[in-house]
């Protein structure tokens, strides 16, 4: 019931969100913006999801897991490149978001991994997915998908602002 | 807080390397100074460059097979990694095009290579229509374990599977782009950090 609330709440902020924050969400103290991932092909069987989490309130918050009905599994990942080699790692106990901080989830460090995909993710589609928040909750948000070739979302980077 | 394994701060490493490339010279030095005659043997770092790339056979994307010999004649630049990496594997890839994209018409004059490291989810269909998100021409390919376990050791590409949660797992792969002249022998690399500056003057060498 809460969480559905929640979600009603969301789907409010979505609609009433300026145009910057297109497809943002705001859920209680956090701000989310921009979930963004990028196309994949068929065959290819996990994707990457990119997006911002700023939490403008006085207690730290923690991203703790993410579901999707568009994958079988969804894990939260940090990638990273050192010493010329890329090391992927599944993140355990989720990331904090500081009070009044941000948590970005971008190429190059943190990001949501769709895995099992049902369907290939095309450019234009608006992936579903619900976060999990130790404080705040379930907050519902979608993906949008972008080329392969984007690095950042495509709305500009002005969301939390 | 977040818990990721095998993390070594770079600075670590760094260190690591220097106290290693010491320890090497030392060594060398020793051989020189008692006059042993196989000196330049025992100094492994000379001949690491040289020895990048060598003869390779594997499936392409269309089914065909890919040998060091096909891809004889024109300068390519080959990277390695799997279909179901999200980040570093699009990311090298796009921009390896958009490089193209800058070097005009001189940026058809190489190949580029993608090699799936990971069989056993892409099959040579599934790496064409990975590739051809990339609106520029890539070349696709795979090959069997052992097929892979050379041509990872001609490049000195290191690759490890990490199981993660769920039974599935991921692949740490090297994320370096290998430029290759037109006789497949190795140039330089371009990495993951470098900048395009640098990069496409690495590319322009490989195509003069």
């Amino acid at each position: 019931m809460k969480s559905s609330i929640r979600i009603m709440l969301a789907a409010t902020a979505l609609v009433a969100a300026p145009p910057l924050l297109a497809h943002g969400v705001a859920a209680g103290a956090l701000a989310i913006g921009h979930p963004w991932s990028r196309e994949t092909a068929p065959g290819q069987k996990a994707g990457g999801g990119f997006l911002t989490i700023t939490n403008k309130g006085k207690t730290e918050d923690r991203l703790l897991s993410a579901t999707s009905p568009a994958a079988a599994d969804v894990q939260i990942h940090m990638m990273k490149v050192e010493d010329g080699v890329m090391r992927m790692r599944q993140v355990t106990g989720g990331l904090a978001i500081p009070a009044g901080g941000t948590l970005e989830l971008k190429p190059g460090g943190y990001h949501i991994m769709f895995m099992g995909l049902k369907k290939p993710f095309k450019q234009g589609d608006m992936i579903p997915a619900t976060l999990a928040f130790a404080r705040q909750g379930k907050v519902a948000v979608r993906f949008k998908v972008q080329p392969i070739a984007s690095t950042a979302p495509m709305e500009g980077g002005h969301g939390g602002h | 807080m977040a818990d990721i394994e095998g993390g070594t701060p770079p600075m670590v490493v760094v260190r690591r390397i220097l106290w290693v490339l010491v320890a090497v010279a030392a060594v060398f030095g020793v051989i020189l100074a008692v006059g042993g005659g196989d000196g330049s043997k025992s100094a492994p770092a000379a001949s690491a460059g040289a020895a990048i790339g060598g003869p390779f056979t594997l499936t392409a994307a269309d089914g065909s097979t890919l040998t060091d010999r096909t891809l004889k004649g024109r300068p390519f630049a080959i990277f390695f990694g799997f279909t179901r990496c999200p980040d570093v594997c699009p990311t090298s890839l796009a921009r390896m095009a958009q490089l193209r994209e800058q070097l005009g018409p001189d940026g058809m004059k190489f190949d580029i290579v993608f090699v799936s490291v990971d069989p056993q989810h892409d099959r040579p269909a599934d790496i064409g229509s990975y590739v051809a998100l990339f609106k520029t021409p890539i070349i696709g390919a795979t090959g069997t374990d052992a097929q892979l376990a050379q041509i990872q050791k001609e490049y000195g590409v290191y690759v490890r599977k990490v199981p993660i949660e769920g039974g599935d797992y991921t692949v740490d792969h090297t994320a370096a782009i290998y430029l290759m002249d037109k006789d497949g022998h190795f140039v330089t690399t371009i990495d993951y950090h470098e900048n395009d500056k640098t990069a496409l003057e690495k590319l322009k060498r490989i195509i003069a």
